[in-house]
């Protein structure tokens, strides 16, 4: 991106006045060296965005901004439905409530160095992971929309994960407002057999070794010390996500309410928060949501499960879950007053502070915690809310890396059998159906996540916490 | 003019399909072709099974990212993938048959899912030396 085009405000904050149509700022947070190296679609992106009808205060773009689908991926807006607010599919695109969970497992590294073999082997034996792989339950008509009710909450019910889960993942495991009855036929029936299922691409299992403790105090209280192990999933709600993002694209763009609203870019595709349209999206949406938190609940189930029969005294207790793909109801302040405002995160984790209401009981000290997925060759960051992000971005901070080739320059660059046995010669043991989707992944077709996690510190998005490098990772 | 081929396209994020050929029917199916390449090799696959879908748009792009998204929803409902296409239009219409195969991990070694066709770079159109394109980015 040509720095020329921003206002630096501070070593790590920009800002593109309003212009044009924009009816807002638009606020970009990373280094120099980050914004030099950002695509120039971001700063499009978010000019477009800044001028969607009811955006309050800024369009936000987070240290790890790249080109996405009308919203750049590493946007954030908030819209007033009093003021005309729009809620749009591509603002929270395909892969809805794609997010992270981290688990503390009671383990130091040396219990796990001599058996990760057989870990990684039943780990991978017991998610299933990759294209055309099913999970073991099959939800019938009544059940699927019990379980987009319920969310994690309903696995909790039947039998996967532990009540005490509950606690530890946003909206207590089960996001309200989900209306099944919004969620198409086809989306139910691409998720039917899907539950449990950990995808593909960029999702993994990652078993991970805490290396570094930046914040002693709030490690502590988050269960965490160096030379730990830990537990990661990165996954979102499947097929059924895929589908409602995919219809709801199509009918934003069509549905006569929506049609009034001038698009700068189709793929912003959006629909006023009260509409038809708008308020069944966010049914659907929501019911997906719960999709997401529901399917990393059994995936956790099946790996509590796996522990259990290579390390029987691990004990995998849930130290947070959180969403990047979503849009959420918040009150957030505005001009001195409180406002109820529709916040849009695309690849965005939201970064609540100590004290803050929806964060849960035991971590009120601390802030919420905040998870940043990594490569399976890298490191992955566990952060922590600041108060100070409520006003700098909504409360918002970066989610990952962001690609930095291309799928097709990664195949070409690296063979996934060459890239298994250099990883276990670091260490790090992978397990995947599909080499070629190991060579995609390749840890060098990604950006430097340790820079962009101190972007978000840096710019006060959310502080740092610990550091953990992969042992394990399953990839799909 | 080109004979009939696909090809992918460079996205940061993910990956552009891109289809060309002489007749617009043609471009669709080659842009087929280029979906499946995505996930797995073209070559390595069988068009055993038929599979047949309709998709209705009220034009040729919205009706492109239809067609992309119907071969998506088929190769993620009934876990197969399809090697063969063949498009036919009927005003704002499109019937398509879908050839394929169910997935067999160990041979397709399958990269990624589709997650669906996004309108980034989406465009029906002919080009200057008179053939058919039809493209655009695939969530992944």
């Amino acid at each position: 991106m040509d720095l020329k085009k921003l206002t630096q405000e501070s070593d790590s904050q920009w800002r593109i006045a309003p212009a044009g149509k924009m009816r807002v700022p638009a606020i970009l947070y990373g280094s120099a060296e980050l914004m030099r190296d950002m695509d120039e679609k971001v700063y499009e992106q978010i000019v477009n965005v800044a001028a969607l009808p009811g955006i309050e205060r800024a369009a936000y773009a987070m240290p790890d901004a790249h080109w996405g689908y009308g919203f750049p991926i590493g946007g954030v807006a908030a819209f007033d439905p009093k003021h005309g607010g729009v809620v749009s599919a591509g603002g929270v695109g395909f892969d809805i409530s794609c997010g992270v969970r981290t688990l503390t497992t009671g383990l130091t590294s040396a219990d796990v160095e001599s058996v990760a073999e057989g870990l990684a082997d039943a780990l991978f034996r017991t998610v299933p992971a990759g294209v055309g792989s099913r999970g073991r339950i099959h939800l019938d008509p009544a059940e699927m929309d019990a379980m987009l009710s319920g969310g994690a909450a309903w696995a909790v019910e039947r039998g996967y994960g532990l009540p005490q889960d509950l606690d530890r993942i946003e909206e207590h495991g089960c996001m309200k407002g989900a209306r099944p009855d919004a969620v198409s036929e086809f989306a139910k029936k691409r998720q039917k057999d899907e539950m449990g299922t950990l995808g593909s691409g960029n999702h993994y299992l990652e078993v991970q070794r805490v290396t570094e403790i930046y914040n002693s105090e709030i490690a502590r209280i988050f269960g965490i010390r160096e030379d730990d192990v830990v537990l990661s999933i990165h996954c979102g709600s499947r097929g059924l996500g895929h589908q409602i993002g995919t219809e709801f694209l199509k009918q934003m763009l069509l549905a006569p309410e929506a049609r009034q609203i001038e698009l700068p870019d189709r793929e912003l595709a959006c629909a006023p928060i009260e509409s038809p349209i708008g308020e069944t999206y966010l049914g659907a949406m929501r019911a997906a949501i719960n999709c997401a938190l529901a399917n990393r609940e059994i995936i956790t189930h099946l790996s509590r499960q796996a522990f259990a029969q290579v390390l029987p005294k691990a004990e995998l207790r849930l130290l947070y879950d959180v969403s990047h793909n979503t849009c959420k109801v918040e009150e957030h302040r505005i001009d001195g007053g409180s406002k109820r405002l529709f916040v849009h995160r695309k690849g965005a984790t939201r970064a609540f502070g100590p004290g803050h209401p929806d964060v849960p009981a035991a971590l009120q000290e601390t802030g919420q915690p905040v998870l940043i997925g990594g490569t399976m060759g890298t490191a992955s960051y566990i952060l922590a809310g600041v108060p100070e992000s409520e006003a700098r971005s909504f409360g918002s901070s970066c989610h990952g890396a962001g690609r930095q080739m291309s799928r097709h320059q990664a195949t070409r660059q690296w063979h996934g059998r060459e890239l298994v046995d250099q990883l276990r010669r670091q260490g790090i043991i992978i397990r995947s159906p599909s080499l070629r989707g190991v060579a995609e992944e390749a840890p060098g077709a990604y950006k430097d996540v340790s820079a962009v996690v101190d972007a978000a510190d840096r710019a006060g998005l959310s502080r740092k916490i610990a550091r953990l490098e992969p042992m394990v990772c399953v990839k799909g | 003019m080109d004979e009939k081929h696909w090809e992918h396209f460079y996205h940061q994020a993910d990956i552009g399909v891109r289809g060309v050929g002489p007749t617009k029917e043609e471009a669709f199916e080659q842009a087929g072709l280029a979906l499946t390449a995505v996930i797995t090799e073209v070559g390595s696959l069988e068009a055993k099974d038929l599979v047949k879908v309709e998709c209705e748009a009220p034009n040729d792009e919205l009706l492109f990212a239809d067609w992309l998204n119907a071969i998506v929803y088929e190769m993620a409902t009934r876990r197969m993938l399809f090697g063969r296409f063949q498009v036919r239009f009927d005003g704002n219409r499109l019937q398509g048959n879908l050839w394929g195969q169910p997935v067999d991990v160990a041979k397709h070694q399958p990269a990624v899912e589709v997650k669906g066709a996004t309108y980034t770079e989406l465009e029906v159109k002919r080009g200057e030396d008179g053939a058919w394109i039809a493209q655009c980015v695939v969530d992944v």
